[in-house]
């Protein structure tokens, strides 16, 4: 696996590395955003009832509840 | 011509044949497609636990996989380990450098990491077989402050730093395996992929890039920010990026069709965002910002939907807890907040 020390590039091999990395990334098929908005939009509707910081929580089930008052059994 | 000018004439065609590519995919925006859904309800979320014992600015946390407990970093030099539950310091371990930026509890829960100006990533044990907690490696080899590390199992962390680069270590042997390198600027922040198959990294260069961790390879890099990014994170489904900025806005990019699909700003904010988190369904984006306040963003509708205010100082670190149950803010105001 390559290791690279960025300080013993000379700011042409940093060009020559961002030419490169750009030819890479120009060849990515891209997704129609329609088809990706759909997929987040079902993804958080899928979970968004078992989100407590969007539902809330009953005081006797919230792990965090503060402790209060005194109890005399 | 030059060479250099050459490269840079060569390179501002591809981004232009990018942004093409960009723009033919571009059918909907998340604006438009979420038009149907309601604004999330307000949120509005109580503090539950005050974390005291730092006695100087807290840099960072993270929480543990069991939702539970959680690991702050502050320039007191103490790593503490807390059990945000009874509020009880459940570790409070001394640091040979107090000039801690960063701190990451492993999935497994026995090791911790922190980081900072001394360049390098030290990693913890908390399971010693003598109850004392000892440093297990020094991880050297950064030529720049180390910002973020976190673990992708016991035996490897991923590391970015200052001098623009990430690098994935090997814990045992204490070595690199791999370094990334292409970001022009310091590298901030970083989060691993659900499926550990990937992470992101945030940088001064403004951008967001996507990088494959066997290969060592930049898949992907998202611009649009126009200051640095200082906070990044995987949407829950691992299929998109949100990131914050010094620009004080947040954005959500989406790896598939590789661009940004909203962005979180109010004309109000002037800000910088240092940090985020979002929550369990992904449906509430929690930012924090330069001052002092988290913002609560309903992620569709891209609208505020609360706030968490309580810190007296700049909320530096966010984390939502993996069952989703809570939040946990840290601050210069040496305190860690639980919400919920």
């Amino acid at each position: 696996m390559p290791v690279i020390n960025v300080e013993d590039l000379t700011d042409k091999d940093k060009a020559l590395m961002e030419v490169n990395q750009l030819k890479v990334e120009v060849k990515l098929e891209r997704w129609l955003t329609s088809k990706c908005c759909e997929e987040i939009k079902d993804y958080i509707q899928a979970g968004v009832e078992e989100d407590t910081l969007v539902k809330g929580i009953a005081e006797d089930k919230n792990p965090f509840k503060e402790k209060g008052g005194c109890v005399i059994c | 011509m030059g060479e250099m000018e050459q490269l840079r004439k060569e390179a501002d065609a591809l981004k232009d044949q990018i942004t093409a590519a960009r723009k033919a995919v571009q059918d909907t925006t998340l604006e438009e497609a979420a038009a149907g859904v309601a604004v999330v309800g307000r949120v509005q979320m109580k503090t539950r636990k005050t974390l005291r014992g730092h006695l100087a600015k807290i840099y960072a946390m993270h929480w543990a996989t069991d939702s539970k407990l959680c690991v702050s970093a502050s320039q007191d030099g103490k790593l503490i380990v807390w059990d945000s539950i009874t509020t009880n310091k459940v570790n409070a371990i001394p640091l040979k450098s107090s000039w801690v930026m960063t701190c990451a509890y492993a999935p497994s829960g026995n090791l911790v990491a922190c980081g900072g100006l001394d360049n390098m990533c030290s990693i913890y044990n908390l399971k010693g077989k003598d109850g004392n907690v000892k440093v297990m490696r020094e991880l050297a080899a950064h030529t720049g402050y180390l910002s973020c590390c976190r673990f992708i199992s016991d035996t490897e962390i991923i590391t970015s730093s200052g001098d623009c680069t990430c690098i994935l270590w090997d814990i045992e042997t204490g070595t690199q395996k791999t370094s990334f390198a292409g970001h022009q600027g310091d590298c901030m922040s970083l989060a691993v992929s659900p499926d550990f198959s990937y992470f992101i990294s945030g940088a001064c260069d403004f951008t967001a890039k996507l990088w494959d961790i066997r290969d060592g390879n930049c898949r992907q890099t998202f611009a649009g920010h126009e200051s640095d990014i200082n906070a990044i994170g995987f949407f829950p489904n691992g299929q998109a990026v949100i990131t914050g900025s010094d620009d004080a806005t947040c954005k959500l990019y989406d790896l598939r069709a590789d661009q940004e699909l909203i962005t979180y700003q109010d004309s109000s904010i002037m800000c910088g965002v240092t940090s985020l988190a979002p929550s369990l369904s992904g449906r509430l984006i929690l930012a924090g910002y330069d001052d002092f306040n988290v913002n609560i963003w309903d992620s569709l509708k891209a609208e505020r939907v609360g706030a968490l205010a309580g810190h007296d100082n700049r909320v530096s670190c966010i984390g939502v807890s993996a069952d989703g149950m809570a939040c946990c803010t840290g601050s210069w105001d040496s305190f860690l907040k639980i919400w919920n």
